[in-house]
């Protein structure tokens, strides 16, 4: 048993239990704080594989700003109210359902690709022309070459979703004083000097 | 067990350099925040800390002792895990992202390929600790606090990642010591001077600095976030903090101004170690943090915002484009000469 099987172990377990908490646990804001456990600790997984560039990527996108916003929200439920036992039973047929078509799921895969763990290190470097790059290199060389197309969609198709998000919930309330600040800095006729007689004053 | 064993000694060695960045780390922090006492106390004309010790060199020292044996409130309506994990998170976070930081060639504890990817997601991070704790504190101020520090550090992560894109197109590694050395002939600072400013006020806004302090503003949130806390946990936010700062300190020597290396390479300059110049040029960045403090007034929370979202992603974003056509058009980019 070597060091990184030790700590591929450490890291699935805790990644197991902390999603079984992240289902059962009461308090939704722990439920969060169980899932971002998760994402850590497929992180973790993901650096033992030597593919320290998905690690990053998980960790600053779903746990640096996905998960900031998933808590933001969670914070903000008043959920002391929305917790009752009956709930449970109300979402138990769909949440077997589902949880049943990804088993089915997951057995048609095992069973129609022959999964040989003897060779983990092809498997987790399949292309042998970029054995001598670094991860991060190796999969900007792909990304930006034969998938740039793919990759490009899927930035459009993000911007269109948050060019809408935007549309959606912008509107315009009166009343509401801007600060312009170039109007602020300005002082360009704005300020003039005056010499004030005495007693005749001066209009403005 | 025989893992355990084998492998006893590397785990010694570890162990060794991991005290070999907490210990002087821990006297940078104490100095760190003497100096951001003094120098604030000497812009005001005061004279700061000058009782306790020599020059008052032992007033924070007796602050941590006093906070020690404080006793730790727990409010009777908080979640008291969360809101004693919050303080834990941010202190080993901080301390976490120091693992990677080269501070002269070859001295570092560990030298990975994607180190500044790593610090980055580490500092991406640090919100956790914030929002727990005002989350757990059950309190109002606290949680203003926090949703406020989680908007903030959000907002100026993205400018900062841009920041960072633009120094990686000049170097062509996320490898720190590799950016250090990328800058032999250059401080990135010169060439990339508009990128400098957008990182150093970015940087104040991650680490909740002022005149970006609003998570703590006093005069309108008590303490913020850190209002229930007193005693062992508090110490451990402020020491989280002020690694933090002496973190993007740290960001800043090794992302523009060329970490160990000396100004120019020759003969009494380039003979002085390599640690020498980094902590130099950290204090100096460190420095520059504390006048901020002391002389830039808050600002106000829609001005915030409108500075990360509106000012800096458009130039951030800008510099990103202009330098990656300047390296394209003239063949500068590293492997294309």
């Amino acid at each position: 048993m070597s060091i990184s099987l030790l700590t591929f172990y450490l890291f699935s377990a805790i990644l197991l239990l902390s999603s079984l908490m992240v289902i059962s646990t009461k308090n939704p804001v722990h439920s969060v704080l169980f899932l971002i456990l998760a994402f850590l600790n497929a992180a973790g997984i993901f650096v033992i594989l030597h593919a320290e560039f998905l690690a990053m990527i998980l960790i600053i996108v779903y746990v640096g700003a996905v998960a900031v916003l998933f808590l933001f929200v969670v914070m903000m439920l008043d959920f002391k109210t929305s917790l009752g036992k009956d709930n449970i039973l109300q979402y138990m047929p769909i949440g077997l359902l589902i949880g049943l078509v990804f088993i089915a799921e997951l057995v048609i895969v095992l069973i129609n690709t022959r999964l040989d763990l003897s060779n983990i290190q092809i498997l987790s470097n399949p292309l042998d022309n970029f054995s001598g790059q670094s991860n991060t290199e190796a999969i900007g060389s792909i990304l930006y070459t034969n998938y740039v197309l793919y990759f490009q969609l899927s930035g459009v198709i993000l911007l269109v979703a948050m060019v809408g998000s935007i549309v959606l919930t912008l509107r315009d309330r009166e009343g509401v004083k801007r600060q312009i600040v170039s109007e602020q800095v300005d002082r360009e006729g704005k300020i003039e000097l005056v010499d004030v007689k005495s007693g005749e004053g001066v209009d403005i | 067990m025989n893992v355990l064993q084998s492998n006893f000694f590397e785990l010694i060695t570890i162990i060794f350099y991991c005290i070999l960045i907490f210990v002087p780390l821990l006297v940078g922090v104490v100095l760190a925040l003497y100096a951001d006492r003094k120098i604030w106390a000497a812009v005001q004309k005061r004279r700061g800390p000058n009782v306790v010790g020599p020059f008052g060199l032992f007033q924070v020292p007796a602050d941590g002792l006093k906070f020690i044996f404080k006793e730790i409130i727990l409010p009777d309506s908080a979640d008291k895990t969360v809101f004693l994990i919050a303080p834990i998170i941010t202190l080993a976070l901080s301390i976490a992202a120091w693992a990677v930081i080269p501070v002269q060639a070859g001295v570092v504890l560990a030298n990975i390929n994607v180190g500044i990817l790593y610090i980055f997601a580490i500092s991406s991070l640090g919100v956790y600790g914030i929002l727990m704790a005002g989350w757990a504190s059950n309190s109002k101020y606290p949680f203003f606090g926090a949703l406020r520090s989680a908007a903030q550090m959000v907002s100026y992560e993205v400018s900062i990642g841009f920041v960072i894109v633009t120094v990686l197109m000049c170097v062509g590694s996320l490898n720190l010591s590799e950016i250090v050395l990328a800058q032999k002939n250059i401080w990135f600072f010169i060439p990339l001077f508009p990128m400098f400013v957008v990182f150093f006020i970015s940087a104040l806004a991650e680490t909740n600095r002022p005149p970006f302090d609003l998570p703590e503003a006093e005069s309108e949130l008590v303490a913020g976030y850190q209002t229930e806390y007193s005693g062992m946990p508090f110490v451990l936010f402020l020491f989280g903090e002020y690694i933090n700062i002496l973190l993007m300190c740290a960001m800043t020597t090794i992302l523009f101004l060329g970490g160990w290396l000396p100004p120019i390479d020759v003969y009494p300059l380039n003979a002085i170690p390599g640690f020498v110049w980094f902590i130099l040029k950290v204090t100096l960045v460190f420095y520059m943090f504390a006048m901020v403090k002391a002389f830039v007034p808050r600002y106000r929370y829609d001005q915030l915002m409108r500075l990360g979202w509106k000012v800096f992603l458009p130039l951030s974003l800008l510099a990103v484009v202009l330098t990656s056509s300047i390296l394209f058009f003239f063949k500068l980019a590293p492997g294309m000469s």
